[in-house]
């Protein structure tokens, strides 16, 4: 189900906790999971849950808790604005409209090609660098003017099939 | 202790109480909805603010710890502003449709909302609708309703052991399911509808058949395992319509196994005979009970005047009342006939004649929260006995060491502490093991056959377990009391028990595990046992209660003797399908809600019960008819008025709330002798709890459950591969003359060797035996 | 004004996303208290006097002064106690923690091993906020090299102490910042905040004795224990020691983190910031984060930066976040976008959360919207009655303290809005203040 990898990488987030509080390692887990598969689906998180040896109803309610866990498949690259007030302010709405102008989609939709999913994002404590975004749950982009989106998309646009960043 | 005051009323509090165990203490109710007594405290439906003297907000009773002086106001106009807010809030995304929902009329949110509630909703945005979720058969969901307390997850997460419910999501997308595309199976779940305080888990089965204030409630005791929940039966125009718990902190606290709640079903169920057969010409008619009574009478008398009386036998159930196994047997006895048996699954009866008294748990069932060490030998645990396992489970949670051995490792969502699983033959060796290492850190004496044992750890892990007791126990589980060499495992548990100090029991398979013996449903000195009457076969038999094909040790043995006999007399509530081909004649006799009676539960504990609907069309109480028979064979002693003159002979006019006198665990000398593996397959057959008796096979519900699965045919990888089998294949199983074709399924959890086939099946009914050698052969 | 940085000290702007690094810590003085602690034998009483000395307040918002939480914790404790730290930053407005760990690991890292070693606990976990991934990752890498150089670990600098400390991180949940909602995320579970007694002290992580403190004031004490508690609490004023980081958002010219000494007046702050962009007016401001209640120009004027002043004015110095909004912001719209987040965001636990926060929301989007009523205000105060002071956590005020202030201060413009169903601030105003914020230095 998952890769030997990232086994690998869960057993390293496993260490990290007592012996007897394997679950601790649960989100962890789920975002190498999700790196990996691009989402969680039911088998996923069920698979995760077993490695931990915890019920899967258990790590489901993890899975569904947390903001940034999928359970719907989506783009390759996932750009999710924040639009909370203090980004609101410097223009963080505008930046989404911006964004949905240029893709075509709206919040929670993926373009035709399957490359970009739109969300949007609550307070990502990096208000002093508005309007930003954050790609892929790990790469934060700061100050998005809209040279900075036009750049980010074709740099995106011009990665390999495959690669992600 | 604690001095407080609450609303003005001084009293005294154990320290670590919370202010609405205080209140409690004192009568005084405080609305709530997510505490619940034994669950833990969730403090989430803030329901339960109180005022607190000095505390700048009000405190949720359920969660705030009593302080000494503290002074409490429950009523006040700070309490009930917040209790009243809390009220809107549950309110404004609840549907208001009381009269379309299953919980009307005894729903607490609708009670508590005549209290708390506003005349009219200042909430005038769109209301949330959640999607209903498939829990099953048993549990049925209208999720808009629920209230989120979350005493359902909590339930199945502290008290059933696996959280299969789960709160997923967060905010006021907040909801109640299973995992995605789950079922709750516990075998506990139907406990989370009682807990669900508003209509959102309800009775599927019970579900819009009645409202609460048509029925009728009449108490009763559950028929099924050996722990004899008390029980609430609700009917409407003489129908059973539900089945609840009636809280008993002693038996089963608050809770009800599914069997228990659910197999009422099958007393409504179209299989129910209603008047008697008789088998004329191989045909089957209906005829009046005088007629029916005359034929059995008659037949019965023709064949002891025949071929003797020992020609005779009588196989009763250990579900049937005292009551009826009293009058079963003095029916036999008093037609000089010694053949009586209601063990009917066991196949070893070496011990007969060496009891001092009746098995039993060897304590109360309450007894059983305050072990510390504890040894279940044999036992498909949290199947046979739900609420027992749920009992040690709560231990194990304190920190109780609770060992395994068994033939088949099976998570029973508790934490075990050591196990040791071996083939059905080698359960006497392993036990042996324990014996020997406890005896020697005591320095006790041992048989050779004992100190001949080589020690594994796991067993040295138990012995050490329970020589560190200080409330220890070991108890004998179904499938050790149904084993074949079920003496050798009792002497060496009762030997363990001698040596380690803890105590020795068993946990009663049956309603009336204890009263059979009680009733002495036994053989007499030159009687034949269950398994002698089969083996060789009688000329006429009486049946009471159980279907000899799925319910005895050896179905085939039984099939065979039955249908050679002249004479079979089945009484029953069914039609069995089995009876219809080797009865003669089939009387309609009342299920447990259908007359009076008692069961002595396996802690000895007397428990005495009326009927609580109304003989279903011709049907009469087993008791009844067991005494016209008596009349009509012209016996002495067979005129009882009720079923309490009945029980009277036995126990005596005032009927003791424990048997205490008549239970003895006690045996005299047994030789015991430990074997090696023969290296034979060997069946592990276990009686799975949905088909454990005639009532819960027909109770559609229950049928349609997870644990009512067909069965299958279980082996590790390893015996899979000695067989030449893989798993999802068609399988041949062959024991003795019979056969069975089933599914094979991977059992990481069996020893190499045991292949694993549940009794009790018709589709089993053809194999010899619940244990011993057995072949497997691919297709 | 002479500001005499601690948090950031020589640290420099232009390069300091490269010096990170434990040597360059190590070149600025760092682990030179936890040095003189283990090499002085300094007694883990004395520490934690010390920093009760300094007057430390908690800077996760409560306030809470630190070294009075330090002294909760059992002395002895037969098992394991734990130390967490609370870098789940995701309060509005609230970025200084990101800036702490981005620039300065090695700084936290200090801080909590003097903590862990103040109360005796082995072991702790750094919660970091799951959006600031990246910060998860380098603060992973600077524990490597601490554990390296023998500054974690089994056996610290070869005495006696040992600590172990993992980052453990967040995945977008608000609520994780609650301290108690956090320990319940590590333990591997939603993050839903546990009612409270027991407290973390005797019942926290696993149902050990567990401190949680903010990331920026573990940073504070290294500096406290190579200076001395004295000098910190004179660094700020009385009952507000030291120095703290402001994160100035919204429309000033230099949004971005500064810090200063507690006490420093706001129209200083504000000033370092920039001041007010496009020459527009100072129409209010958040001074503490989303959940501090809101405060009309001419109140923050008057204000200076501390937990007193800001709270004699009438709302919280929380966080620190300072959420500065000029004249082309309509204040209704503001809110709404403050009820959704608390509405996202509650955990869904208690009663009063789930469904209030939800209510709030859709009252306050009504009235944006031109479907205000008459009572809608009076209704809205109404719910906040209800929730306050009702829930399990503080999300629950959290949530009603904005609602009320902006009624409190601006009820004018939500009536304007009910009456005539659109805004006192023309659109193309509105749209001019909120457009994309392209910086002097960008340009
Ligand atoms: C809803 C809510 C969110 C919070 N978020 C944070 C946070 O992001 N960071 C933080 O340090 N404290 C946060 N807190 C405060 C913590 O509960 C806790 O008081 C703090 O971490 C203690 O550290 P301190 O004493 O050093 O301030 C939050 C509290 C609440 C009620
Ligand atoms: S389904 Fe019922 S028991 Fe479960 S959380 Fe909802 S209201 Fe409570
Ligand atoms: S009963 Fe106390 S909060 Fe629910």
């Amino acid at each position: 189900m998952l890769s030997e990898d990232a086994l690998k990488k869960i057993d390293r987030e496993v260490n990290k906790y007592p012996a007897d509080q394997k679950q601790s390692a649960v989100m962890a887990a789920l975002a190498i999971a999700q790196d990996e598969k691009g989402y969680l689906a039911q088998e996923t998180i069920a698979a995760v849950a077993d490695y931990l040896g915890m019920a899967p109803m258990a790590a489901f309610e993890v899975a569904s808790f947390y903001n940034m866990y999928e359970l719907e498949p989506v783009g390759k690259y996932k750009l999710t604005v924040c639009t909370n007030l203090p980004c609101a302010l410097s223009g963080g709405v505008d930046a989404a409209e911006y964004l949905k102008r240029k893709l075509g989609i709206d919040f929670n939709e993926t373009t035709p090609d399957g490359l970009f999913t739109l969300k949007e994002g609550e307070c990502m404590g990096a208000c002093g660098d508005a309007p930003v975004l954050l790609m892929n749950n790990k790469r934060m982009c700061s100050f998005m003017t809209t040279d900075a989106m036009d750049q980010l998309l074709t740099e995106l646009r011009a990665e390999p099939a495959g690669a992600k960043s | 202790m604690l001095d407080i005051e609450i609303d003005g009323k001084a009293l005294q509090v154990a320290e670590g109480s919370t202010i609405i165990d205080a209140a409690h203490q004192l009568g005084t109710y405080i609305p709530h909805f997510c505490y619940h007594k034994k669950l833990s405290i969730a403090a989430n439906c803030r329901m339960c603010l109180v005022q607190v003297e000095k505390a700048p907000k009000p405190m949720p009773a359920c969660a705030t710890p009593v302080t000494n002086g503290m002074k409490v106001q429950t009523h006040s106009e700070q309490a009930v502003k917040a209790q009243k807010g809390v009220m809107e809030f549950l309110l404004i995304n609840h549907p208001l449709d009381c009269p379309i929902c299953d919980q009307g009329g005894e729903c607490l949110l609708q009670d508590l909302a005549v209290g708390y509630g506003a005349s009219a909703s200042r909430y005038q945005e769109e209301k949330r609708v959640v999607v209903n979720k498939n829990l099953g058969p048993l549990v049925a969901t209208d999720m808009t309703r629920c209230i989120n307390c979350t005493r359902c997850v909590r339930f199945t997460q502290e008290i059933a052991g696996l959280m299969e419910l789960g709160q997923a999501y967060r905010g006021e997308h907040a909801e109640i399911m299973s995992f995605i595309g789950q079922t709750v199976d516990s075998e506990l779940s139907g406990n989370i509808i009682d807990l669900c305080p508003v209509g959102a888990l309800t009775s599927k089965p019970f579900r819009f058949s009645a409202r609460t204030w048509e029925l009728s409630r009449r108490k009763s005791v559950s028929p099924h395992d050996g722990l004899g929940s008390p029980l609430i039966v609700q009917t409407k125009h003489d129908k059973v319509m539900r089945v609840l718990p009636l809280e008993n902190e002693d038996i089963n606290e608050c809770w009800l196994s599914d069997k228990d709640r659910f197999s009422y079903e099958a007393l409504n169920s179209p299989e129910r005979l209603t008047r008697p057969m008789l088998k004329h010409g191989g045909q089957w008619i209906e005829v009046e009970w005088q007629q029916a009574l005359d034929y059995v009478a008659h037949a019965f008398k023709d064949i002891a005047k025949n071929h003797g009386a020992a020609a005779l036998g009588a196989l009763l159930s250990p579900h049937a009342t005292l009551e009826e196994l009293h009058l079963g047997q003095k029916l036999m006895r008093g037609l000089d006939c010694g053949n009586v048996d209601f063990r009917l699954r066991q196949s070893d009866f070496s011990l007969d004649g060496k009891r001092q008294g009746a098995p039993w748990l060897g304590m109360r069932i309450a007894e059983i929260s305050s072990l510390d060490r504890v040894l279940v030998v044999g036992s498909f645990l949290r199947k046979d006995h739900p609420l027992i396992a749920h009992r040690l489970r709560q231990i194990s949670k304190r920190g109780a060491q609770v060992s395994l051995i068994h033939s088949a490792d099976e998570d029973q969502l508790l934490k075990v502490f050591a196990k040791a699983i071996a083939l059905p033959s080698q359960l006497p060796q392993l036990l042996a093991q324990v014996v020997k290492c406890s005896a020697l850190a005591k320095g006790a004496a041992v048989d050779a056959s004992i100190a001949a044992v080589t020690v594994t750890p796991a067993a040295q892990q138990i012995a050490e377990s329970l020589l560190s007791a200080t409330h220890g126990a070991i108890f004998l589980g179904n499938f050790a009391q149904q084993h074949a060499q079920a003496a050798v495992l009792q002497a060496l548990a009762q030997q363990l028990a001698n040596i380690t100090g803890a105590r020795f029991g068993f946990l009663g398979e049956a309603a009336n595990s204890v009263g059979g013996y009680v009733a002495k449903a036994l053989p007499g000195e030159q009687g034949l046992n269950a398994a002698q009457m089969l083996a060789t076969p009688r000329h006429g038999y009486l049946i009471l209660n159980a279907e000899a094909e799925l319910d005895c040790a050896d179905p085939q043995q039984a099939m065979a003797a039955l249908k050679q006999a002249a004479t079979v007399v089945v009484m029953s509530p069914f039609k069995l399908p089995g009876a219809l081909d080797y009865a003669d004649v089939l009387l309609p006799v009342s299920p447990f809600s259908e007359t009076s009676g008692s069961f002595v539960n396996t802690e000895g504990r007397v428990q005495s019960f009326s009927a609580v609907v109304r003989p279903l069309g011709e049907t009469r109480p087993a008791w009844k008819v067991l005494r016209v028979l008596g009349n009509l064979m012209q016996l002495p002693g067979f005129d009882q008025d009720s079923s309490e003159d009945v029980r009277a002979e036995v126990l005596g006019l005032a009927a003791p709330e424990f048997v205490a006198d008549r239970l003895s665990n006690l045996i005299g000398e047994v030789t015991i002798s430990v074997t090696a593996s023969t290296g034979d397959l060997e069946r592990v057959a276990d009686v799975p709890g949905y088909f454990a008796d005639a009532l819960v096979r027909r109770a559609p519900s229950l049928q349609k459950a997870r644990d009512a699965a067909p069965p299958a045919l279980r082996m590790n990888a390893a015996t899979m591969q000695r067989c030449g089998v893989s798993a999802g294949q068609a399988v041949r199983v062959k024991q003795g003359v019979g056969t069975a074709l089933l599914a094979a399924l991977l059992d990481a959890g069996l020893p190499d060797g045991a292949v694993r086939i549940s009794a009790a099946h018709p589709q089993v009914a053809g194999l010899a035996g619940m244990h011993g050698a057995i072949t497997v052969e691919a297709l | 004004m002479s500001v005499q940085p601690i948090l950031t000290a020589g640290i420099d702007p232009a390069t300091a996303d490269a010096t990170w690094h434990l040597d360059d810590y190590v070149r600025r003085g760092g682990y030179a208290a936890l040095r003189k602690i283990l090499a002085e034998n300094i007694t883990p009483e004395a520490v934690i006097n010390e920093v009760k000395k300094s007057s430390l307040r908690g800077r996760g918002g409560a306030g809470f002064p630190s070294g009075l939480k330090w002294s909760f914790m059992p002395r002895v404790y037969a098992g394991a106690k734990y130390l967490c730290c609370n870098s789940d930053e995701g309060e509005p407005g609230t970025f200084k923690d990101r800036d702490l760990l981005r620039y300065n690991p090695h700084q936290v890292i200090e801080g909590m091993a003097i903590a862990a070693y103040a109360m005796g606990t082995e072991r702790g976990y750094n919660y970091i906020h799951g959006e600031v991934w990246e910060l998860y990752s380098r603060f992973e890498e600077a524990l490597a090299e601490a554990r390296a150089a023998g500054l974690i670990g089994q056996n610290i600098l070869g005495s006696a102490f040992s600590f172990e400390l993992f980052a453990h991180h967040g995945y977008g949940a608000y609520i994780c910042g609650e301290e108690t909602a956090l320990l319940d995320s590590i333990e591997g579970k939603k993050g839903q905040p546990r009612y409270k007694p027991p407290f973390p002290a005797s019942f926290g992580l696993y149902g050990k004795p567990t401190t949680i403190n903010n990331t920026e004031t573990f940073a504070a004490v290294p500096w406290i224990i190579i200076n001395g508690g004295e000098k910190y609490l004179e660094l700020g004023k009385a009952n507000n020691g030291g120095t703290k980081l402001f994160s100035v958002s919204g429309h000033v010219v230099r949004p971005g983190n500064y810090e200063v000494p507690m006490g420093l007046p706001f129209a200083e702050l504000l000033k370092m910031a920039g001041g007010m962009r496009g020459g527009r007016k100072l129409k209010a401001c958040i001074p503490g984060g989303s959940s501090a209640p809101v405060l009309p120009a001419e109140i923050v004027m008057d204000c200076t930066m501390d937990y007193d002043s800001i709270a004699k004015a009438g709302s919280m110095l929380g966080s620190g976040a300072v959420i500065v909004m000029d004249e082309s912001t309509c204040m209704v719209r503001a809110l709404e976008r403050l009820s959704y987040f608390y509405f996202e965001e509650s955990c869904g636990q208690c009663t009063p959360c789930r469904e209030g926060t939800g209510w709030l929301y859709r009252v306050v989007h009504r009235i944006e919207h031109g479907q205000g009523r008459q009572d809608d205000l009076d209704l809205l105060n109404s719910v906040t009655d209800n929730i306050m002071g009702r829930t399990i956590c503080a999300l629950g005020d959290a949530a009603s303290l904005p609602v009320r202030s902006f009624i409190k201060h601006f009820k004018s413009e939500f009536e304007y809005h009910i009456e005539h169903k659109k805004c006192l601030v023309p659109p193309e105003v509105q749209r001019e203040g909120s457009k994309i914020y392209v910086r002097p230095s960008q340009c």
